[in-house]
């Protein structure tokens, strides 16, 4: 068994195997029963995918029923119960269905094993059994949609959820199964780094987006049981009036908040933290330079997801909490600005005097930044409580989170996928085109969004269909901007199919990465690496090697 | 080869070796008898601290289960911190959620009228004197919403 | 499929060691390694029972905060009359019944270590029993509350003066008892099936001192399951 040296700038140069992953066995039937990680990621990418389009159909519809006040929908009336279950449907699909299981499903159950340099993730048909699960729930979900609605929020806040006729009970159930399949999915992560990384790889020797995605990991775990609670107590308040959050029959509405937010902030990290780990890989390969500050970078990703758990009250400043425990979770909240802001900078330090390539997947990292950045400052104004009494339930808060969740996970989440894109596929895009969609997207979604701000801080509230004559010229830009970021989607989608259609042509390491999953062919061959990797050298040593053999 | 040999035989004595029926007799002993200082302690009255008491000895009970019948003590220690780390998150769940609901009459804003003159809402506006909703028709709001 | 043992001989790295164990799964080299990753698996497993426990639990305790009388005075019907006195005599015989149950799996994991494959299956069997005796008394306790109308929610049907119906906190504190104690039941039962397999498999010589990965983990399901018994006791049959 010879050990691979690991060398950062290596091109693939051996012949390409005839078996890999994608062809060694063949039929539906062979997918379907699969173990490999590989395949259960490709998998999760083509349904989280679907459930993308979906949601973002619902989003389209939104913006197109506010582009006018007149409620109008290609020329027929929206009620404002159909508007509800719009907005409801493009909320919980695009958290639940997408942004939640998509970059750990697909991108992460891909690449995490090979950057360990293991054959596959520990348990490889609980993987199975999750990828069912989130199969499961999306049906269920679905299901939801057809028979009747909801039309609640992706929140369910109660009472208006305990009280509203509609299938809120079946959707429900459909995140509470969705919830165990992101549960298993995290156990399983958490397992593999720590049990399965390549030999001579320390703790402080993985690459950044594995220590990301243990974090995301470490909060699904942690807090989705909590989800699940929650939803099984909010079932059985509607079906049973158990008394807990209805206040009619003496329950506290707020507590539903409590138990929802446990969750669901540190639910938003579990979407943020893997859009930071894939810019800690484009960063440094994309700048030829090795990280600035790995450590911080590491640790300021378990912190975020530690500080996560303490800070859920601020969805609550005027929920009818407490004031004590108004003022110290606004004083807790501005924690998190200290791991938020170390990563950011030494992203910037790490470009700082690189060797700056701008391929496609640097310009979704460089978007990243500047969205993130707005995203994030943004997120200060309503951490601050005098400032959030004003700006709660508006569109600034809307502004905010997607800029957060879409502005820096899903641009993250579309610079990874084109970064992996040649690995998982073995075909090289058209970088021209990849590029042309990065620069629609960031123009498109500053154009749906940073008017958000401005609607919002003059009053316009978030969840409404009606909205005053003088709000209609920042609706119609929005609606617009949403327009275009549907293109640049649209033209990504293309861009990356019609690779498919040619033959196998991608290097091994086409970026010049010196993480593990460039050192197996493209696409890898089944067990992932013809001899099991050795780690010989520190992750993203870009300096130029003495010696190549 | 020979490395691995060694480890496989040395494998079961890892793990077999340690606790045996002794201590696991001596600690199912151990509860028992916490269980007993449990019942007994609480047919006293200690007031809030009943509580108190009766968490901790199950504390100390769960410990020990942990401890011993889990094998934690012999195990790595990665297996405990797991473990604490889901007795603290609970811990942070459950303590932020009481700092809220035992202070909510704490400092009330100073311009709130004062509500003790205030004339009282009808009964029809309180939720809490309304009767039980009954439970939810399938979607009893459709009908209406057609006509 | 490529979790089974056949094909990896075909790989480096691992064709040096020549025996090989049928338990052992492809991507991990060696036994050891494959073992402390099932049980770490099982550990975080583990903590998202606490956890899925825990917010009952602080639910319970929040709504027992809200209403500290009314949840005295029901937690009271819980009790039994034994020689004139109020006793939790269900939830204490339960509580020993369970704790004896812990102890008989911890001897059937030690069993299966040390390679007595009959032990195994005896204590195996004797903490299924046990696990059995626990639901029937549990069931004759449930019994009692359905024949009084201690039940959750629009189901509260008490007829005493004592607990009036109507009033907020009664039916909350049977829902949380029923919740609590239903969801520990069907884990109660889950912990059957799965010891029913363990015997199944142990009566067929699965389990050896170098693979008895599945006696180890469902025994910790089994003490987590005791272990949330543990608390669940003095809250609501102790507390007054
Ligand atoms: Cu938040």
């Amino acid at each position: 068994m010879e050990p691979v040296v690991t060398s950062g700038a290596r091109i693939g140069d051996r012949p390409r195997p005839k078996k890999n992953y994608l062809n060694e066995t063949k039929g539906i039937w062979s997918w379907m029963t699969t173990v490999d990680h590989k395949r259960i990621g490709i998998m999760y990418l083509v349904g989280t995918l679907i459930a993308f389009l979906l949601g973002g159909i619902f989003a389209l519809l939104v913006r197109l029923t506010l582009l006018t006040p007149a409620h109008k929908l290609f020329g027929l009336q929206v009620t404002a119960e159909t508007y509800n279950r719009f907005f409801t449907l493009h909320g919980a699909i695009m958290v639940f269905l997408f942004i939640i299981p998509s970059i750990p499903g697909s991108l992460t159950n891909f690449v995490l094993p090979l950057m360990l340099g293991a054959k596959d993730v520990a348990f490889p048909k609980l993987n199975l059994a999750s990828f069912y699960l989130w199969i499961v729930g999306a049906v269920m979900a679905i299901a939801s949609m057809i028979i009747g609605a909801v039309d609640t929020g992706w929140t369910f806040y109660t009472p208006y959820s305990t009280t509203t006729s509609g299938t809120v009970t079946l959707m429900t159930a459909a995140v509470f199964v969705l919830g165990f399949s992101s549960i298993f999915t995290g156990l399983n992560f958490i397992a593999t780094v720590h049990k399965l990384r390549a030999p001579g790889m320390g703790w402080f020797d993985m690459p950044l987006f594995v220590w990301g995605m243990y974090s995301t990991a470490v909060i699904q775990v942690l807090a989705t049981p909590v989800l699940g609670i929650t939803l099984v107590l909010l079932m059985l308040e509607r079906v049973f009036q158990i008394g807990i959050f209805d206040s009619r029959i003496g329950g506290d509405p707020v507590l539903f908040q409590h138990f929802f937010w446990f969750y669901s902030h540190p639910a938003v990290y579990i979407m943020i933290l893997p859009g930071m780990a894939i810019i800690s890989e484009l960063i440094p390969t994309f700048s030829r330079k090795t990280i600035f500050g790995y450590r911080a970078i590491a640790y300021s990703s378990i912190s975020l997801a530690l500080v996560s758990f303490i800070v859920w009250g601020h969805h609550m400043f005027v929920a009818g909490q407490s004031q004590l425990a108004t003022v110290v979770f606004s004083a807790l909240t501005f924690l998190v600005a200290i791991p938020s802001g170390v990563k950011v900078f030494n992203w910037l330090c790490t470009m700082y005097q690189g060797n700056i390539s701008l391929e496609t997947p640097m310009l979704y990292a460089i978007s990243f930044l500047m969205l993130f950045a707005i995203g994030g400052l943004t997120g200060i104004f309503l951490g601050t409580l005098s400032t959030d009494v004003h700006l709660t339930d508006t569109y600034f808060v809307v502004a905010h989170f997607h800029y957060v969740m879409m502005g820096s996970t899903v641009t993250a989440f579309i610079g990874g996928l084109y970064y992996w894109w040649p690995k998982m596929t073995g075909r090289m895009y058209s970088e021209k085109w990849g590029r042309v969609t990065a620069v629609i997207w960031f123009i498109g979604f500053n154009a749906t969004f940073l008017p958000q701000f401005i609607l919002g801080s003059r009053g316009m509230p978030r969840r409404y269909y009606n909205y005053l004559d003088q709000f209609q010229p920042l609706h119609a830009f929005s609606t617009v901007g949403s327009w275009i970021i549907g293109l640049s989607l649209f033209m990504s989608a293309a861009v990356l199919l019609a690779s498919l259609r040619k033959p196998a042509d991608a290097p091994d390491n086409p970026w010049g990465g010196t993480t593990l999953e460039w050192e197996t062919s493209s696409p890898p061959i089944t067990h992932n690496f013809e001899d099991q990797p050795v780690l010989e050298h520190e992750p993203y040593d870009y300096r130029p090697k003495a010696v190549t053999h | 080869m020979s490395n691995h040999t060694e480890s496989h035989s040395q494998q079961p004595e890892s793990h077999a070796h340690h606790g045996g029926p002794k201590i696991y007799t001596a600690n199912l002993f151990a509860l028992l008898f916490l269980t007993i200082i449990t019942v007994a302690a609480a047919s006293f009255n200690f007031g809030s601290a009943n509580v108190v008491i009766a968490l901790a000895i199950a504390t100390v009970k769960a410990t020990l289960v942990g401890l011993f019948f889990m094998h934690l003590i012999w195990d790595k220690p990665v297996n405990s911190i797991i473990a604490i780390a889901g007795f603290l998150f609970l811990g942070i769940f459950l303590m932020f959620d009481f700092l809220d609901v035992t202070s909510r009459n704490n400092f009330p804003p100073r311009n709130m009228p004062n509500m003790e003159n205030a004339t009282p809402a009808p009964d029809s506006m309180n939720p809490l004197k309304t009767p039980a909703p009954r439970p939810l028709e399938p979607a009893p709001a459709k009908a209406e919403e057609h006509k | 499929m490529s979790t089974t043992t056949t094909d990896v001989h075909s790989h480096g790295g691992h064709d040096e060691h020549g025996e090989h164990n049928p338990y052992h799964q492809h991507h991990f080299t060696t036994m050891e390694q494959q073992f402390d990753t099932s049980k770490l698996g099982m550990w975080l497993f583990i903590v998202t029972e606490i956890l899925l426990f825990g917010g009952l639990f602080v639910g319970f305790g929040l709504m027992q905060h809200r209403y500290p009388g009314e949840f005295i005075e029901a937690h009271e019907h819980l009790k039994q009359d034994v020689f004139g006195s109020a006793f939790p005599l269900y939830g204490a015989i339960n509580t020993i019944v369970l704790l004896i149950s812990s102890w008989t799996m911890v001897m059937g994991v030690n069993a299966a270590q040390t390679n007595q494959q009959k032990k195994t299956v005896r204590y195996l069997v004797v903490t299924i029993l046990l696990a059995c005796v626990f639901l029937c008394i549990k069931y004759v306790e449930y019994a009692h509350k359905f024949h009084d109308g201690l039940l959750p929610g629009i189901f509260y049907a008490h007829q005493s003066e004592d607990l009036i119906k109507g009033t907020h906190g009664y039916a909350t504190f049977f829902a949380f008892y029923f919740m609590m104690t239903g969801l520990h039941g069907i884990h109660v039962l889950v912990g059957i099936g799965l010891l029913s397999w363990l015997v199944m498999r142990a009566r067929r010589g699965d389990f050896t001192s170098e693979y008895y990965t599945p006696v180890d983990l469902v025994g910790l399901y089994w003490h987590v399951v005791d272990m949330i018994w543990i608390y669940l006791f003095p809250l609501y049959y102790l507390i007054s």
